[in-house]
């Protein structure tokens, strides 16, 4: 957080993130999803320490075990234990949300500043590509990539991430148009300053709370379009674990084995609440215009 | 009103225009080769040559595409590599099924959704509106395919009358259109809800309610008419999507929809198939769109004039 600028002596405004976190704090249903959020990123960061197997040994006598005291989540058809794939999967889960929202962040926030600050021909081309890519379903570009580039994480991230990026642009470029109009961004420009000056001093730290939210809200619809993907066999890479493809895994024992595709639903789901019920939350927090 | 119009139509097409390129150069940029894949691994280059003749696969990328694209115009979407049929003929056959599952699906959503969302409203803060709520927390967050083998295991091995496949009688209908329905229930629950509770706060409701017009009238004539606009934006936005969910409920109810084509010909690498669901949903999607605008300038008089354009 930035804090370098004095206190004015006149007004006790403790600065705007400050500010915000404290407006978080007052809101229960962000805070018991930001502490899930935390839970499930040391899963994922420290996944080999937490789970109890190797989520790719395969211990042929175990081969659909049901859930007991020492595979809580039971073992899959290879005999793999169910939970420590659910731990591994979140690793993969929560990489492709975060990663593939950096470089949407990046393209997307190139993107709107272009075209929100120079106007002209450069929002018309960049204000009809945010429509070209908004006008198909996301899984459908993405299906298309992913056949291209050929299974794989980095190719989840990238896929996933070059498509989310009009999302971010859309709503940068509408940030951009009112700040533009600003005194201080005009002064700058009296003064000399070049637009890469104005770009990177004054309109990036105005957009952060913008790109704080559009990150926390597209993580949890990568999570989603992650899933699809390997569900479908377009995703992961086979012996990798994600919940996804174990719930492809899991379709053809539906009649016997219930719980094989109840447990890595329950995790995306999960997953995907935390994200959604804190963006919900920071959103709130973080627009001025619903401060009193 | 008449500009706006020809303006849109023509952004539309530039739109689809677009998408068909961009959609077209990935599918053919991809390091596998059809042809290979198609004849074996013990297939002679040779004949590999001959066969990458005879499909065109050897002539420059442009000229392929501009054949590809005259060929949409005149409903010619190429051949299927593997089964020998037109791929008009074949989506032909499978877009009965996604729009019969896609439209039955969205009718009991929207039924759903609008009720939930009334209701809620109507009893803010209430256990009901908790409950309801919660529950749209649910449906927005799980992934269909999930929630539709959840079904079949839960509903469809329980009672023997609802079939877990295919989409034949009327009964089979019912777990497809609740796994590929739940998620737009939930959303339109969740924004009828907020939209009803903005419009509520109004001068116009207290003047309703105190010159005593009965509440079922105030919610209807006065509340939900005011709250449909935010609520045919979502409409509009959820039809697209609609049909990138219906892949993921087709493939495990294993319904021969676009959807079910679309996924099955990718593993194959089926091209022109692959390529014709693409450009198919492509068009619906941008038709949807433009049907929505068109929809906004109609009820929204600043569009029409142009005052927004200007």
């Amino acid at each position: 957080m930035k804090r370098k600028r004095e206190p004015s002596p006149v007004l006790t405004y403790r600065g705007y993130y400050r500010e915000s976190w404290e407006l978080l704090k007052r809101d229960p249903l962000a805070m018991v999803s930001l502490v899930i959020v935390i839970f499930l990123v040391i899963i994922a960061v420290f996944a080999p320490l937490i789970a109890p197997y190797d989520p790719d040994k395969q211990v042929l006598s175990q081969k659909l075990m049901d859930p007991c005291l020492e595979h809580w989540f039971g073992c899959d058809k290879h005999g793999r234990d169910i939970l420590s794939r659910c731990i591994y999967g979140c690793r993969v889960s929560l990489s492709v949300g975060l990663v593939s929202q950096i470089i949407a962040t990046v393209i997307g926030y190139f993107m709107g500043v272009c075209a929100g600050y120079f106007g002209g021909k450069a929002d018309a081309v960049i204000s009809f590509l945010i429509q070209v890519f908004s006008s198909l379903p996301d899984l459908l570009l993405a299906m298309a990539l992913m056949f291209a580039l050929g299974s794989g994480l980095v190719n989840l991230y990238i896929s996933l991430g070059v498509l989310a990026w009009a999302r971010t642009a859309r709503l940068i470029r509408g940030t951009v148009l009112q700040l533009k109009e600003k005194e201080y961004v005009k002064s700058c420009k009296v003064d000399g300053g070049s637009d890469l000056r104005v770009i990177l001093r004054h309109l990036l730290p105005n957009c952060i709370p913008t790109l704080i939210i559009t990150v926390t809200m597209g993580i949890p619809s990568a999570i989603l379009s992650e899933a699809s993907l390997s569900f479908l066999g377009l995703g992961v890479r086979s012996p990798m674990a994600s919940w996804g493809s174990m719930i492809a895994e899991s379709q053809e024992f539906f009649r016997s084995k219930a719980f094989y595709s109840l447990f890595p639903g329950l995790c995306i789901i999960v997953a995907v609440i935390a994200f959604n019920t804190l963006g919900d939350g920071l959103r709130d927090a973080l627009d001025p215009k619903l401060r009193k | 009103m008449r500009r706006y119009l020809v303006k849109r139509v023509l952004l539309a097409l530039g739109i689809l225009f677009s998408i068909s390129l961009i959609t077209f150069f990935i599918l053919n940029i991809m390091p596998g080769d059809a042809v290979a894949l198609m004849l074996g691994d013990t297939a002679d280059p040779n004949t590999i040559e001959t066969v990458r003749h005879n499909l065109g696969m050897d002539r420059p990328m442009w000229e392929q595409y501009v054949d590809w694209i005259v060929g949409v115009f005149t409903g010619d979407l190429g051949t299927s590599y593997f089964q020998r049929k037109a791929v008009s003929d074949l989506l032909l056959t499978a877009f009965g099924y996604t729009a019969r599952l896609a439209a039955v699906s969205y009718v009991i959503a929207l039924a759903v959704g609008l009720v939930a969302g009334i209701v809620s409203a109507l009893n803010r803060g209430t256990i009901l509106d908790r409950g309801l709520m919660t529950l749209t927390v649910v449906g927005i967050s799980a992934p269909s395919f999930w929630v539709a083998i959840i079904l079949q295991i839960f509903i469809g091995l329980r009672f023997k009358a609802i079939p877990i496949s295919g989409l034949d009688t009327p009964i089979s209908y019912l777990l497809p259109c609740i796994s590929l329905g739940l998620r737009y229930a939930a959303s339109i629950a969740r924004i009828t809800r907020t939209s009803m509770l903005e419009v509520m706060g109004q001068d116009f409701i207290r003047t309703a309610r105190a010159k005593g017009l009965s509440p079922w009238r105030t919610v209807m004539v006065h509340m939900f008419r005011n709250a449909l606009v935010p609520i045919i934006t979502v409409i509009g936005a959820d039809i697209g999507t609609l049909f990138a969910g219906s892949m993921l409920t087709e493939s495990v109810f294993n319904i021969q929809g676009v959807g079910k084509l679309l996924v099955d010909n990718i593993t194959k690498r089926d091209i022109p198939v692959v390529q014709g669901c693409v450009i198919c949903v492509a068009i619906i999607c941008v038709v949807v769109y433009l049907a929505v605008d068109l929809l906004y300038a109609v009820v929204d008089p600043n569009i029409r004039l142009g005052g927004e354009e200007a």
